[in-house]
């Protein structure tokens, strides 16, 4: 499964960027760059050398990935740029945004995960977002469901409805799309190990509401690659998780098409203290892993590439940040056309959601995370995502209020109407910096490709756990860096005071695991067990057979009202768990 | 140090395990998804001073407390226990009252937790003599 290195494909790439290409297609001409390079020397050292003995030496400067910078960026440093590479928003390689209009026919989708509490309670605070204006639901879940654990579990005692909402059978399903037309919304859910499941059961729901799955529009992350790299979210082994993608990337490509089956998430890469470049290079290896699923599974590449869709972090290196976005689309297009040899333009585009990053966000002076957050999605807009959520300013203390929710989400819509920044299209696209940063993150992401090839493809890096440490390598780099005072961070430890519980935090009641647990027990009452059992052995039938499709027999398993444990119990029997490599 | 409940945000607790060894202690890191009888079992069989918990899921009020009882009740009632992650101030009293304390959140200096366990420690040392 998945290939296992040795690619001279990321050879060249790698060793292609290094080599310096002949000025010959330059944006600039040769005469032009010799007077700016001439221009830039003079002006360093009769101008700024003069003007920084007397200032005082600057210290160190680099990126938050690493990357040094200089005070000043030119013509000088694009010199072998050539503006094919560049191109047009909506045409190869799509550096410049994905769609010709980008935000001018329609903005990105303020789509805001939420969930807590009961099924009721999600329920009330979608219904409540959707009045707000927002325009695509986005569902958190709690620990148990997303570790597959029913709430009356052992494992979920203390758990249930903590961060997220409990799913335990297709009856929570129904309560927290009670009302909300599912053939209108699009529905996001952060779900990964028991994403299949899930997947069915709002299938489920919507066969119930009358609602062809045809016209089933929303996200499952199931994303697990990820998982053993970053968020740590898993139930079985990689090789078992990764059939269960398989199965459901073939059925939602032939009876789901406007599913978005896996969201390839760099987001939680980012989280777990990676640099922007690992960021942008182990996402877009994750997602050429992903292509080779689908290749290996008898799959046509302009079948399912253009359904892949991907999740980025946005955090506080404002510039590094648009750099990153702009590189991650540029690659994207170029290896799919050139390695999977994609003809389909959808297969090309990198579609994109972005959400700014909990870790920036900080315990100390919360309120001053509003600020953080809105330079994070500014970033994330001129980047040019599909769709934002915007972070909570209360996030280091609790899950958020519903008055910090809607500032975060007027945060997006202060960008959109007020500052005029979805009015041109990538308006920093020709920055000097921003031109010359980008391709600096494009060239190390190929370096690392090449590096993840050497070390045996994604799996086995995972597997060795190599991928795993070279992000607690850069997380303990930037504790480091932050605790010696080389990285400010305000409120920690620059212009740090004493303060006395500055804001008010949401409390989610201990009740709802009990009411949880009382509905599951009804639903165990009600359902016909005969029907439950007859669909779990036929899901633990598809489960042995490496060549069946699994979701069939999981449909009608979730349609008996088989609980989410029941079903992913079944895979633990036949998978086990999975035990991380150790990493210290 | 561990995370003794469904939780996989493990980025604090493998900064923190560099930090501690950093300043010389010896320090076992139990991997993701023990269970809190797990975490305490694992103490006791290996003789330590402190268990430092970690969690962001928002179980930290009946996981912190539960290890800390099994714990008592499994001989290890002179162990030290700190605890961190994503507390909200209105807990703090209760989980300090079982004798829990740390309870550092997002942004605190890694010196700082460091010297808490420290004093933990000695505190626990001196008392020791006292009694012996």
């Amino acid at each position: 499964m998945l290939r296992e290195g040795n690619d001279p494909y990321w050879k060249s790439k790698a060793q292609g960027y290094v080599k310096k290409r002949s000025r010959q297609g330059s944006l600039f001409s040769q005469k032009a760059l010799a007077d700016i390079e001439k221009g830039a020397k003079q002006w360093q050292e009769s101008v700024l050398g003069p003007w920084t003995r007397s200032a005082g030496e600057a210290a160190e400067s680099q990126t938050a990935s690493g990357i040094p910078t200089k005070k000043l960026y030119t013509p000088a440093d694009l010199e072998d740029a050539e503006y094919a590479d560049q191109g047009f928003p909506g045409v190869h390689p799509y550096l410049r945004g994905i769609y010709p209009d980008m935000y001018g026919g329609r903005l990105w989708t303020m789509r805001m995960f939420s969930g807590f509490g009961t099924p009721e309670d999600t329920n009330a605070r979608l219904k409540l977002l959707l009045e707000h204006g927002e325009t695509g639901l986005s569902i958190a879940f709690d620990m148990p469901t997303l570790y597959g654990f029913d709430c009356d579990h052992k494992r979920a005692h203390g758990e249930v409805g903590r961060c997220g909402v409990n799913v335990s059978s297709l009856k929570d399903m129904e309560v927290i799309f009670d009302g909300i037309p599912l053939d209108k919304v699009s529905t996001s859910m952060t779900i990964n190990a028991p994403a299949a499941v899930l997947t069915c059961m709002y299938a489920g729901v919507a066969r119930k509401k009358g609602v062809r799955i045809e016209r089933l529009r929303g996200t499952v992350q199931a994303d697990m690659l990820k998982e053993y790299i970053a968020q740590k979210e898993w139930v079985y082994p990689p090789e078992a998780h990764l059939r269960l993608v398989r199965d459901l990337m073939l059925f939602s490509t032939r009876k789901m098409p406007l599913w978005n089956y896996i969201s390839i998430s760099g987001y939680h890469i980012r989280e777990a203290g990676s640099s922007a470049t690992q960021e942008l290079a182990f996402t877009l290896a994750d997602g050429f892993g992903y292509v080779e699923l689908g290749l290996e599974a008898g799959l046509k590449v302009d079948e399912f590439a253009p359904r892949l869709s991907f999740f980025f972090n946005s955090t506080m290196d404002f510039f590094e940040e648009i750099a990153k976005f702009r590189a991650a689309r540029r690659i994207w297009a170029t290896v799919l056309r050139e390695k999977y040899g994609a003809k389909d333009p959808r297969s090309l585009l990198m579609r994109f959601h972005t959400q700014t990053s909990g870790a920036s966000l900080t315990w100390q002076q919360p309120l001053n995370n509003v600020v953080r957050t809105a330079l994070e999605a500014l970033a994330a807009v001129l980047g040019g995502t599909q769709s934002l959520h915007t972070n909570s300013f209360d996030e280091a203390w609790a899950l958020p209020t519903e008055k910090a929710v809607e500032v975060a989400l007027r945060t997006q819509q202060i960008i959109a109407e007020e500052t005029g920044a979805p009015r041109v299209i990538d308006p920093l696209g020709g920055s000097y910096y921003v031109e010359w940063l980008t391709e600096q993150l494009e060239e190390e992401a190929y370096k690392y490709f090449d590096r993840i090839d050497a070390a045996g493809g994604i799996l086995r890096g995972i597997k060795t756990g190599y991928l795993q440490r070279e992000i607690a390598e850069n997380s303990y780099r930037l504790s480091r860096r932050v605790e010696e005072g080389k990285d400010g961070v305000v409120g920690v430890n620059k212009y740090a005071l004493q303060e006395k519980k500055p804001i008010d935090t949401l409390k989610v009641d201990f009740k709802v695991q009990r009411s949880q647990v009382r509905r599951l027990k009804q639903v165990k009452q009600e359902r016909d067990e005969g029907k439950v059992r007859d669909a779990l052995a036929r899901v633990q039938k598809a489960y042995e057979s490496e060549a069946a499709n699994s979701i069939y027999p999981m449909l009608d398993a979730v349609a008996a009202y088989a609980t989410l444990g029941e079903i992913v119990g079944v895979g633990r029997q036949v998978w086990g768990e999975w035990k991380e490599p150790a990493l210290l | 140090m561990a995370k003794p409940g469904l939780d996989g945000h493990d980025r604090g607790i493998l900064v923190l395990a560099r930090a501690f060894r950093d300043a010389g202690m010896e320090v076992i890191y139990s991997g993701l998804l023990p269970s809190p009888e797990e975490v305490a079992q694992m103490a006791i069989d290996e003789d330590v001073d402190v268990v430092a918990l970690s969690l962001l899921n928002g179980a930290h009020m009946t996981a912190f407390p539960r290890v800390k009882k099994l714990l008592e009740k499994r001989g290890g009632g002179d162990i030290v226990v700190v605890g961190g992650g994503i507390i909200p101030e209105e807990d703090k009293p209760r989980l300090q009252k079982l004798g829990i304390t740390g309870l550092f959140g997002p942004g605190s200096s890694l010196e700082d937790i460091v010297e808490h366990v420290r004093g933990r420690v000695k505190k626990e040392r001196r008392g020791e003599k006292r009694h012996a």
